[in-house]
């Protein structure tokens, strides 16, 4: 339903760089659509975690104020080429997603 | 743009009544460990927290969060742009070089809800983080640190917003 996590990590040395697409318009409930003019339902990315190898990495919590389609960038230790990377989502409306990333070298 | 103030008002207000019924949002990670997507102890920490999250002014968002009181941390590397042309696409980073930092949060002073993402570290993660914000207007964007000990430190711009990203 909705659309993918994007994720890249790349190895950089001894850290790996974790880049986060995580593709959710993030309504905040008060924009009016163009066409109706009445206002979009209220729905937006509430909590996220990003873990390696089944170890939780970075937990987040969002509010609306965080923009459309947000990208993230994080940086981890300790990560390897071939490791694996699992993002979820859960928004304000119950929906959520999972996808995986693999660490790459650069 | 000059009825700014009954906007804010108006995001505020609908915002916090939708959250208010929905109730049923924050129990979504506990769903999503249930659904066996996550294993039980790999959550840092389940919930949305609702009253930090839709408190209305800084002060309140800061004490309803517990990131009141945090001194100014020359460890704490904020990087923004000074003038900002989109309010819908503030990309700013954040890079807390103090030792045992657990988390980082934002705080946008003038959103009509301060507290805009928190984040935690663990295994490995550095606590650095890049995140796009949303800003309504012109305003002063804080970053409170919190080490492991429960110390906190903040490091704070402004942020001049040429429009206002309020309806997204």
């Amino acid at each position: 339903m909705s659309d993918p996590i994007k994720i890249r990590a790349t190895l950089q040395g001894e850290t790996t760089d974790i880049r986060i697409l995580m593709q959710h318009p993030m309504e905040t409930g008060q924009r009016k659509d163009a066409s109706t003019g009445k206002l979009v339902p209220l729905q937006f990315i509430q909590t996220f975690l990003v873990s390696a190898n089944g170890k939780p990495l970075v937990e987040g919590q969002l509010n609306t104020a965080v923009s459309k389609n947000p990208v993230f960038a994080f940086k981890a230790r300790g990560l390897k080429a071939g490791d694996k990377l699992l993002v979820s989502w859960i928004d304000s409306s119950g929906d959520k997603r999972t996808d995986e990333g693999i660490v790459t070298n650069s | 743009m000059n009825n700014t103030k009954t906007k804010k008002a108006g995001c505020n207000n609908l915002l916090r009544r939708h959250l208010l019924r929905t109730a049923g949002a924050t129990s979504a990670l506990a769903a999503l460990a249930a659904a066996g997507v996550l294993k039980p102890g790999q959550v840092i920490a389940a919930d949305w927290p609702r009253g930090p999250f839709t408190a209305t002014n800084f002060n309140d968002a800061l004490k309803a969060h517990g990131s009141n009181g945090s001194s100014e941390g020359r460890d704490i590397v904020f990087n923004a742009p000074d003038i900002a042309e989109n309010g819908a696409q503030v990309v700013i980073e954040v890079t807390s070089n103090i030792a045992t930092t657990q988390s980082i949060s934002v705080f946008v002073e003038k959103n009509p809800m301060p507290l805009a993402a928190s984040f935690r570290f663990a295994n490995g993660a550095l606590p650095q983080v890049r995140v796009p914000l949303k800003m309504a207007e012109s305003s002063r964007v804080r970053a409170v640190v919190r080490t492991a000990d429960g110390k906190l430190w903040h490091a704070q711009r402004e942020i001049k917003v040429t429009l206002g990203g309020c309806g997204g």
